[in-house]
């Protein structure tokens, strides 16, 4: 599964080729810039890259399981987070694809508009706050559905876990090793 | 009344985008708010004068008995007429003054309306508390505008100076407030009149809203931050502080003055405060150069003279009262415009520079004439009738002597620096160049010219005003009644006195010139501006020591002062409360004792650890052998989470670790820094597990609570998993109000880390560019960008 290529690419990198022919076949297996080749784990970076989609899957079923077993928003959105970790422990900082456009603070905000929000809409109905409904439907193919009002606030404990997580990768991860590349930086 | 608050507010929320693209136009629409606030309170003016006052309730929070009450009674509308009628006339005055679209103007159109909204809700109201909110709304406002875009520092330091006094007030207000209305039952102004409280509580109460009072209206000695404040603006410093929000003190003391009429104290501490203000601020006003810090003086003076009316409580000073703010707002606000006019056109305030403005803008001249006749109490001007009424409010036996002698003394300092600023902005110099003056738009004259007239109308048409104040001094105690504004009142003391002042004041301003040379020569041993510094420096050395102790910086003491505390507190409950250890099993589970000794390993190994990541990941294991221990437990929701978050913190860890050295540096330290800590720790260790022990054992069934989420989680919330019924639906604010905590800390810790960041590579950036610049390679671009 290795790249032959990517062995070479130390000595090529010396004749200042290695860029060109290391582009990868399929955008969505490589990312075209990538940390020094040195220090690329092109096995680790593509493991991170098949298993990614998976792993968020599994934080989606967490997340609509935690009502009935074990999971939930606060797992749900640790686990989601942690695959955006695992691709930025493979891919490093500048492996932008691994990470969502969307800034961490803005994720947080949306988090936590939609927990207080689901919060405050029973009082629209005349309810309290924080009243919870549930209304049962069925749905073609996949038969009776039953959605509860409280899914939404476990939403937003999922986006709003999910942007706390990629803030530190943003603060601790990406920012330490600019940090180190950066002229005058390295580890102290 | 609540609608028409609000719409001063939600217009000003939504002015900033107009001003952005049309600046002079946002100051026309937000004059549109106070002109409707102005048309509503004359269209109410004859039914509040027969005695119908609109009341309007706004329940806020039932059970907290808090309410937005807001009455428009007598003395409301006078001032609303002030702050919505001037309020007009200043923001169309703006447009004109603020020529060039600048940040200023497009700042101060939404921020001038906002003030005049919360001014207009603070008069209105009619519960302290709502009094309190609009208070200290104004203040806020004030000190946005004041600070600007806080470019220089001078005013910087004037809207710091404002907001420090101006909210210390306001807070010792509000603890008064408190007293006031848990004493008496209730916090709604007319009821506390209907029943004015009497007793200690009374007497603190009215002391502590004095300060606030006094502050606001800027009374010796916290009279320097108005001055001070004169940085702003002209158009801000004649709505702030000549026409409202100086006033609020004054107001205040007058609006509760039929509630604090048992605190026999009151008039006393007025009138000396406020006659100490008159002399002070006079005094100054005849040695300053700038006009508008002549102005500012001046107002301070003319605050002390209302300060002392508005404590009398008797009828004919409340009439006065009532005279003199319409007067002082009228005459305040004209001078102010004019003065904004004169530096507008020739670019200077200082009367050494200014010579022959008045021939070059006659226009303006009489406008700044007309109104310090008001001020200077010359007849038939508005300033005249309500200075007789104050003549005449004084004149009895003993103290009342003494005040009266105040108040014509300041008077004479009236009239001689209203001399000295017509003279020194308008007249002819011989020994100076006539200054240049750039013609002024017509439409910067008309709010002026306006307010000018006022100030000769309400003194001619005196019935009407009277009309006005007599309505507002009628509910002092005991009213004779007797008394009226008016033009004449035969040869009597009032006008002796009104004779007096004048005389006396243009004598003064003749041979001012002479008395500040002397007075330069005068030592000035109380300085307020002084005291104030002497004050904040001290305050910021005490800071500086305090935290020098408090953070020494070193980890090990902050975690010793932790362990410390939860040994003392917790600790000491456990030992006084001793109990029994009951079932004591040595294990539920086969399965728990092999993740027991993967945890003792573990943590003994942390100790030996040399390497901080041999002791972050042996950390690690033995929070995954915990989740072990919750798996074997029977608590998967727990376990999970418990997993999870240990990745996280582990990552998080080794993230962190690459910024720091590989291993811990050990210093060889002696026995006596070494004892105290494996003291503190062993403790420390023992207390959790004593604690462990007692907590687990303290309860074997199932609490009520526990039983009664078991019982409804199922049908109540639909939900299987008792735990996640319990984050999401029994306990979901306590989440909602977790992740508000998360979301703060995260902010703050990225924002911490960011910032310190981008200053150190700031500090690199130039030394490192020059280095590589020499060596002859640009840098690399990539790594200097960070992605963030």
């Amino acid at each position: 599964m290795t790249d032959p290529r990517a062995s070479d690419g130390r000595s090529e990198a010396a004749e200042g080729a290695w860029f060109h022919s290391d582009a990868p076949a399929e955008r969505w297996l490589l990312s075209g810039y990538s940390r020094d080749p040195r220090e690329r784990t092109i096995l680790l970076e593509l493991v991170a890259r098949v298993v990614f989609p998976t792993v968020i899957v599994f934080s989606v079923y967490l997340l609509f399981a935690g009502h009935y077993r074990s999971g939930g928003g606060f797992s749900g959105g640790l686990v989601a987070g942690q695959a955006f970790v695992l691709r930025y422990l493979a891919g490093g900082r500048l492996d932008d694809s691994s990470t969502v456009s969307m800034r961490p603070p803005v994720l947080i905000g949306i988090g936590l508009t939609t927990a207080v929000l689901t919060g405050l809409v029973p009082v629209l109905f005349g309810g309290v706050v924080l009243e919870s409904a549930s209304f049962t439907f069925a749905v073609p193919l996949l038969g009776k559905i039953k959605v509860v009002s409280s899914l939404f606030l476990d939403i937003g404990v999922y986006l709003l876990i999910l942007g706390v997580v990629l803030d530190l990768l943003r603060t601790l991860g990406s920012g330490i090793e600019a940090d180190i590349a950066a002229p005058g930086g390295g580890p102290r | 009344m609540l609608a028409l608050v609000i719409s001063h507010l939600l217009v000003a929320f939504l002015l900033p985008p107009v001003a952005m693209r049309h600046t002079r136009a946002a100051y026309l629409v937000a004059a549109l708010p106070p002109a409707a606030a102005l048309c509503w309170a004359l269209a109410h003016a004859a039914a509040v004068l027969a005695g119908n006052q609109p009341v309007e309730r706004v329940t806020w929070s039932a059970t907290l008995g808090l309410e937005f009450v807001f009455r428009l009674d007598t003395l409301a509308l006078v001032m609303t007429l002030l702050v919505s009628g001037i309020g007009v006339l200043v923001l169309l005055y703006s447009r004109w003054y603020f020529e060039t679209p600048s940040g200023d103007a497009k700042r101060s159109a939404p921020l001038l309306l906002a003030f005049a909204g919360a001014m207009f809700g603070l008069v209105l109201a009619d519960h302290l508390l709502t009094l309190y909110i609009f208070w200290e709304l104004t203040t806020i406002c004030s000190f946005l505008l004041v600070g600007q875009s806080g470019v220089s520092r001078e005013s910087r330091r004037a809207s710091l100076q404002a907001l420090l006094v101006t909210t210390l007030g306001g807070l010792v207000m509000l603890l008064g407030f408190i007293v006031l209305g848990e004493t008496s039952g209730t916090y709604r102004i007319s009821e506390l009149a209907a029943e004015p409280p009497t007793g200690s509580a009374a007497a603190i109460a009215t002391g502590l809203i004095l300060v606030g009072a006094f502050t606001k209206s800027a009374q010796v000695p916290f009279h320097n931050w108005l001055p001070a404040a004169m940085v702003a603006p002209t158009p801000i410093s004649a709505y702030l502080h000549a026409a409202s929000m100086v006033k609020a003190g004054v107001f205040l003391v007058g609006r509760l003055t039929p509630v604090l009429s048992e605190v026999s104290y009151l008039p006393v501490v007025t009138a000396v405060f406020g006659l100490v203000t008159m002399f002070v601020g006079g005094w100054r006003a005849l040695r300053e150069y700038d006009l508008k810090l002549l102005l500012a003086y001046g107002t301070v003076s003319q605050l002390g003279f209302l300060m002392v009316l508005a404590g009398s409580g008797s009828y004919t000073g409340e009439l006065a009262l009532a005279g003199m703010l319409l007067a002082h707002g009228a005459f305040k606000a004209t001078l102010f415009l004019v003065i904004g006019i004169v530096d507008h056109q020739t670019g200077t305030r200082d009367i050494r520079e200014l010579s022959g403005v008045g021939r070059r803008l006659p226009w303006v001249a009489a406008m700044a004439v007309l109104a310090a006749m008001s001020m200077a109490g010359v007849p038939p001007m508005i300033g005249f009738v309500a200075k007789e009424a104050a003549f005449e409010a004084y004149l009895g036996a003993g103290p009342a002597v003494a005040v009266e002698a105040g108040l014509v003394l300041g008077s004479v300092l009236t009239v001689a620096y209203t001399a000295r600023l017509l003279v020194g902005g308008f007249a002819s110099k011989r020994d100076t160049m006539p200054t240049e003056v750039h013609p002024p738009p017509a439409g910067m004259l008309l709010p002026p010219a306006v307010t000018a007239l006022l100030c000769l109308a309400l003194g001619v048409a005196y019935p009407v005003t009277d009309e006005l104040a007599a309505t507002y001094a009628e509910r002092s105690v005991g009213h004779s009644g007797e008394y009226h504004l008016g033009l004449w009142h035969g040869f009597n003391l009032p006008l002796v006195f009104s004779l007096i002042t004048l005389f006396g004041g243009l004598t003064l301003a003749a041979y001012n010139a002479g008395l500040n040379r002397l007075r330069d020569r005068l030592p000035s041993p109380l300085d307020a501006q002084r005291g104030y510094e002497r004050v904040m420096g001290s305050l910021e050395r005490l800071a500086v020591g305090v935290t020098g102790r408090v953070q020494v910086g070193s980890l090990p003491t902050y975690l010793g002062i932790i362990l410390l505390t939860v040994l003392v507190v917790p600790g000491s409950v456990l030992l006084i409360r001793v109990t029994p250890i009951e079932q004591l099993r040595w294990w539920d589970n086969v399965l728990q004792l092999p993740l027991a000794l993967v945890i003792l390993i573990a943590a003994a190994g942390v100790l030996r650890a040399t390497r901080r990541i041999t002791a972050v990941l042996l950390v690690g294991v033995i929070g995954y052998a915990i989740g072990g221990m919750f798996i074997v437990g029977g608590g998967p929701d727990l376990a999970l989470t418990q997993f999870l978050v240990e990745t996280l913190t582990l990552i998080a860890f080794v993230l962190v670790l690459r910024r720091l050295p590989a291993r811990f540096t050990e210093t060889p330290s002696s026995l006596r820094v070494r004892l105290p800590k494996v003291l503190i720790s062993l403790a420390g260790g023992v207390f959790v597990g004593f604690a462990a022990l007692i907590f687990s054992s303290a309860r074997d069934t199932p609490s009520a609570v526990s039983g009664e989420y078991l019982e409804h989680a199922e049908e109540g919330t639909s939900a299987t998993n008792v735990v996640n019924a319990i984050i999401i639906d029994f306990r979901a604010f306590d989440t909602v109000g977790e992740l508000s905590v998360l979301a703060v800390a995260a902010t703050g810790v990225a924002s911490l880390v960011l910032s310190a960041r981008s200053a150190r590579r700031r500090k690199h950036a130039r030394s490192d560019w020059e280095s590589l610049a020499a060596a002859g390679r640009a840098p690399d671009e990539r790594g200097g960008k960070g992605r963030t």
